[in-house]
């Protein structure tokens, strides 16, 4: 392509505090419409803003995993427009001297690493929901819920450092581990926790100069902005390659077309009019205080995950595989404390425990077989008392049931073979019983080995001690 | 003397001593509103059954000996107070019928200590104006001479105290809409330092200036009503957390050495030969009484109008963007689109003035002109601050005029914004520099219309100021006057 | 600075105030005299002063994150002038 893609994204957070930004009311998603409202959240006359103090913690925390600066001493300031899910005419945001500023993300992409500037960090109240219902009034109406509005969010924005829509769901996924591991936002991109607008451009391959942009909005989902942004790339190209010019405007993203169209309603140009709220007082944060909030941040992701390779010696992958969100982390890291082979905890997390918990939808930290149910049981399988095949099956019933390996395996008699005597009667049962094939592997069809030692597996329900079969096969089969 | 003529403070002895009920005391007001209502117009709804409710609660209360120095008197609030389950206006048709559900924090405080509520009073919508002939609810009248203004914003509240119709009133000030007509209407007014009253449920024109304060006959009413509702609020950010002093306590009679400025650029060309008449007889009043006064500049004092203009209206623009005709308040319903509805909806709910404001606010604060207009205004409010702090380390209290002419008559000024801008000159550098300032009447004009003059107090410097005006208060018959109605 | 005609049209429009022309031409009359007078302000050089934007100094003033007690739907729509069920009705919003 002719054309260099650039592309900033605009990502809101919604905080998980138990109460919104500026008043008491509860944030829990899916109430009644307009049940969680007050005069604060309604706009109405003479109410005014006081704000969550957890709202500001919580900021300061995504500005420094971010490695933002915190700004000493920042204001809320009004950004006026008048919307129907806007109640006071004006939404309370952050404009000049925002919270954080200047932070940055690396992400890695076909092998590259490559850092992406956080331009800055801001706290604001979120708006209403608008909801259109065509059965009812002709569609003539729209309903307007003021649940959610007046609830915290983060607006994090974006250099315009990214060049491809790969590099752009790669900050977004980093972003949102980032977040989700603070314990500040659910990342449900579903519910509207975590969205994002994206501002494309294109222009000339060697320029420096950016071309005209387009907003894309109503992104939900890592899939999505991925085919936003090409669709738009597409659509930018095929305007400059006519000759034509790309207009400055919203567009709404369509996930049923996957395309994006412009938004008429937002068509007139925007004079928000900002100023400081004078209702609400400047927000001076100390070094003490950031040093307090830096304390509390959990170890992040990308040091975990270096730390994963130098201490547990793991391969890069299953460093980030556990390292991919907290719960798992904790999970792996609770096994590791109990036993010592960190590459065959992370291969049973990595396999049965992941595959496990996807299939019935649960929680890791919900894991009926716990780190200590997992590690008894890969202490059972290191002291010959079950072989790894069995352990399989040992797991499930653990997963299912919580009960203790060691029980398990005696309920079920799954205790390994390892008697010579035993195991050489099996041997003997299955070469009797297939005199051609034994017939064919002396004549040297060694292949057959691995069907021979299969059938004395079977024979003894996976309970035979596998490298004993190996051995005392081999023996007989050499007569 | 009537019940309805009293004091906070003798009313509140006779309850005290039980020679009167507060039903009395309230029926006595009740009567006196319905009287002279027709002439004067302070109220734009009158509460006689909450007001008879609150009395009766009262009288339980006080026969139980948990009596207030608020408990039974019948006090009557400007509508730009939140008063839950009862009407509230701003004087505006765009919340003819808005009904709040909650009360304003003052309110509550006042609710607290017993008052009975007569009614909610006349102002200019949303508090724009300095002559109450902004409201959709027609004009007050000043009770000394019904062709007169009665000033405003808060002329209800003023002409409500003028016209006995309550025992003391609540008001808000932005600049001067307390001190103004408290001066035209022969009352006591007090604007305190910002934060000092809490403005949650006090309808908002322009947050940073916006300040609740008592109009009362007297300086003891003052200083009660403001120890009741002064005083910190979790609700409202910008309200300070500090001790309240007994206001009542600081009313001692005795300005001896108290130093008293005169800034030099008060005493301009236009100043009406019977205000300048009362400034001098005050300086003389004081001086007898041992005050020291010095001369001082207020150097910026000319840039003062021109700043609040465009701070307030800038903050208002934003303020009443929420009447939307969405959640409360007009809603055109004729509209065909949801443009419509805004455009249509607020045109028809907002008078002119408040349109005006609306207009030079969204102007000074839009793209292009931010700086040049809303941001410059925020810097010279420095430099009037600055001027105020200066003055203070020298003097403690300054002694001004409250307005430069005497009540204008209605009309006179109506369709000459800039005029009725000019005349807050006085009283607006207090509010750009956050302080305090309390009106006290001080004599009259020719044809009878009452003059008052104001003393300007450092922050939180509300004791000193209420001590001075008292003690002049003390030694000057000019309360003790009534409207004749 | 003369305030024009298109200007008071732009301004109405983001105010959502659908004047009169009549409202139009005395609004810039009269904004055009009060713009000329607060044009006086520029006699002051305020470089390097700071704004203010309130009045006295108070900073970092919070809220407990405690969810407590909202007005409930029915209080919160009591003033509506327009509602459906739960829901605050108005024209459609065309997006």
């Amino acid at each position: 392509m002719k054309y260099q893609v650039v592309i900033g994204l605009e990502v809101h957070a919604q905080l998980l505090t138990n109460s919104k930004i500026f008043c008491g009311c509860s944030t829990r998603f899916g109430a009644e419409p307009n049940s969680q409202t007050c005069p604060v959240c309604l706009g109405m006359p003479g109410a005014l803003p006081v704000l969550n103090g957890k709202v500001v913690e919580y900021a300061v925390k995504a500005g420094l995993a971010t490695n933002c600066a915190i700004t000493p001493r920042s204001i809320f300031a009004r950004k006026n427009y008048f919307y129907p899910d806007l109640p006071k005419g004006y939404q309370i945001s952050q404009y000049e001297l925002p919270i954080c500023v200047n932070g940055c993300l690396e992400i890695e992409v076909d092998g590259e690493i490559k850092k992406i500037g956080i331009t800055r960090i801001h706290m604001e109240e979120d708006a209403g929901k608008l909801v259109h219902m065509e059965t009812m009034d002709a569609g003539e109406k729209s309903y307007v819920d003021l649940n959610r509005a007046c609830t915290p969010l983060l607006e994090i924005v974006s250099e315009p450092d990214l060049r491809s829509a790969d590099e752009a769901v790669a900050y977004l996924k980093k972003l949102h581990q980032i977040v989700v591991y603070l314990g500040i936002c659910d990342g449900n991109m579903e519910e509207g926790s975590f969205r994002c607008d994206a501002n494309v451009s294109l222009m000339p391959v060697g320029s420096d100069t950016f071309g005209t942009r387009a907003e894309l909005k109503n992104i939900n989902s890592f899939r999505f902005i991925k085919q936003a942004i090409e669709y738009e790339i597409e659509r930018q190209a095929d305007i400059l390659d006519e000759g034509r010019k790309v207009v400055q405007e919203t567009r709404l993203f369509d996930p049923a077309t996957g395309t994006t169209r412009s938004m008429r309603g937002k068509e007139e140009a925007h004079d928000y009019r900002y100023f400081p709220d004078p209702d609400l007082v400047p927000l001076v944060i100390g070094d003490d205080w950031v040093e307090e909030i830096r304390g509390t941040l959990p170890e992040l992701p990308d040091v975990k995950r270096q730390r994963y390779v130098a201490e547990f010696g793991l391969p890069e992958y299953d460093a980030e595989v556990l390292s991919a969100s907290r719960e798992i982390a904790e999970y792996f890291e609770a096994c590791a404390a109990l036993y010592p082979q960190a590459k065959t905890i992370s291969n049973w997390v990595m396999g049965e425990v992941l595959r496990a918990l996807k299939e019935d939808g649960r929680e890791i930290a919900d894991c009926p077989a716990t780190p200590r149910l997992l590690t008894d049981m890969l202490q059972l399988i290191e002291k010959g008392t079950i072989s790894g095949k069995i352990a399989k099956t040992v797991f499930e019933e653990m997963y299912k049931t919580g009960k203790e390996p060691a029980r398990i395996v005696e309920e079920k008699g799954l205790v390994q073979v390892t008697d010579t005597g035993a195991i050489e009667k099996i041997i003997d049962d299955v070469l009797a019983k297939e005199p051609g094939q034994v017939e064919e592997y002396r004549n040297g069809k060694e292949k057959l080995f691995g069907f021979f030692v299969g059938q004395v597996m079977k024979a003894s329900r996976g309970k035979a001690n596998p490298a004993m079969v190996n051995e005392l096969l081999l023996k007989k089969l050499k007569g | 003397m009537e019940l309805y003529e009293l004091t906070i403070h003798e009313l509140h002895r006779k309850l005290k001593n039980r020679e009167v009920s507060s039903v009395e005391a309230t029926r006595s007001m009740l009567e006196r509103i319905g009287a002279v209502e027709d002439r004067v117009r302070s109220f734009i709804t009158v509460t006689p059954e909450e007001a008879l409710k609150n009395a009766e609660a009262a009288d339980r209360r006080i026969a139980k000996g948990k009596i207030d120095v608020l408990t039974g008197i019948p006090v009557a609030l400007k509508d730009i107070f939140l008063t839950a389950g009862i009407r509230t206006t701003c004087a505006s048709r765009i919340l003819e019928n808005f009904i709040p559900p909650y009360d304003s924090t003052a309110v509550a405080k006042l609710k607290e200590k017993g008052i009975v509520l007569v009614g909610k009073l006349n102002q200019d919508e949303f508090a724009m104006g300095s002559s109450t002939e902004s409201s959709w609810f027609g004009t007050t009248r000043n009770p000394w001479h019904p062709d007169y203004i009665p000033g405003g914003s808060s002329g209800g509240s003023a002409s409500c105290i003028a016209a006995r119709q309550a025992t003391a009133t609540l008001g808000t000030d932005t600049g001067g809409s307390i001190r103004q007509p408290a001066s035209h209407c022969g009352c006591v007014g007090l604007k305190p330092t910002y934060g000092r009253v809490s403005r949650y449920g006090v309808i908002a024109y322009a947050s940073s200036l916006d300040q609740v304060g008592p109009v009362t006959r007297d300086v003891a009413d003052c200083a009660i009503m403001l120890g009741a509702v002064a005083g910190h609020d979790p609700k409202d950010s910008t309200s300070v957390n500090l001790p309240v002093p007994d206001y009542s306590a600081a009313l001692v009679h005795d300005v001896k050495g108290l130093k008293i400025g005169l800034p030099r650029e008060y005493f301009i060309e236009g100043l009406d030969p019977s205000v300048k008449k009362a400034m001098d007889e005050a300086i003389a009043t004081y001086q007898g009484l041992g005050a020291e006064f010095m001369e001082i500049s207020l150097p910026h004092t000319d840039y003062a109008v021109a700043t609040y203009y465009l701070i307030a209206t800038a903050e208002a623009s934003s303020n009443l963007a929420r009447y939307d005709g969405v959640r409360f308040g007009h809603r055109n319903t004729d509209a065909r689109g949801l443009l419509d509805m805004y455009m249509l909806s607020r045109d028809e709910g907002f008078g002119a003035e408040v349109k005006r404001r609306i207009m030079l606010g969204t102007y000074a604060l839009s793209s292009g002109y931010y700086d040049a207009y809303y941001l410059k205004a925020q810097k010279v409010r420095t430099l009037i601050m600055r001027d105020f702090i200066k003055a203070f380390e020298t003097v403690d209290v300054i002694l001004t005029p409250v307005a430069p002419t005497p009540a204008f008559k209605i009309g006179e000024k109506f369709n000459d914004p800039l005029q009725m801008y000019l005349s807050d000159i006085f009283t607006i550098p207090v509010n750009l520099a956050g302080t305090c300032g309390i009106s006290v009447p001080a004599g009259f004009s020719r044809e009878g219309l009452p003059i008052g003059v104001q003393l300007i107090g450092k922050p939180f410097g509300e004791e000193t100021i209420l001590r001075a005006a008292y003690a002049f208060e003390q030694n000057t018959e000019w309360h003790k006057r009534k409207a004749d109605m | 600075m003369k305030i024009t005609r298109e200007q008071i049209d732009h301004v109405a429009r983001l105010a959502r105030l659908e004047l009169t022309d009549a409202e139009k031409e005395m609004f810039t009359g009269q904004m055009d005299a009060i713009l000329a007078y607060v044009d006086k302000l520029n006699e002051l050089d305020t470089g390097g002063i700071i704004p203010t934007s309130h009045a006295v100094p108070v900073e970092n003033v919070f809220r407990e994150d405690v969810a407590t007690e909202s007005l409930g739907t029915d209080r919160a729509l009591l003033n509506a002038p327009d509602r459906s069920e739960s829901f605050f009705r108005v024209p459609k919003v065309i997006e």
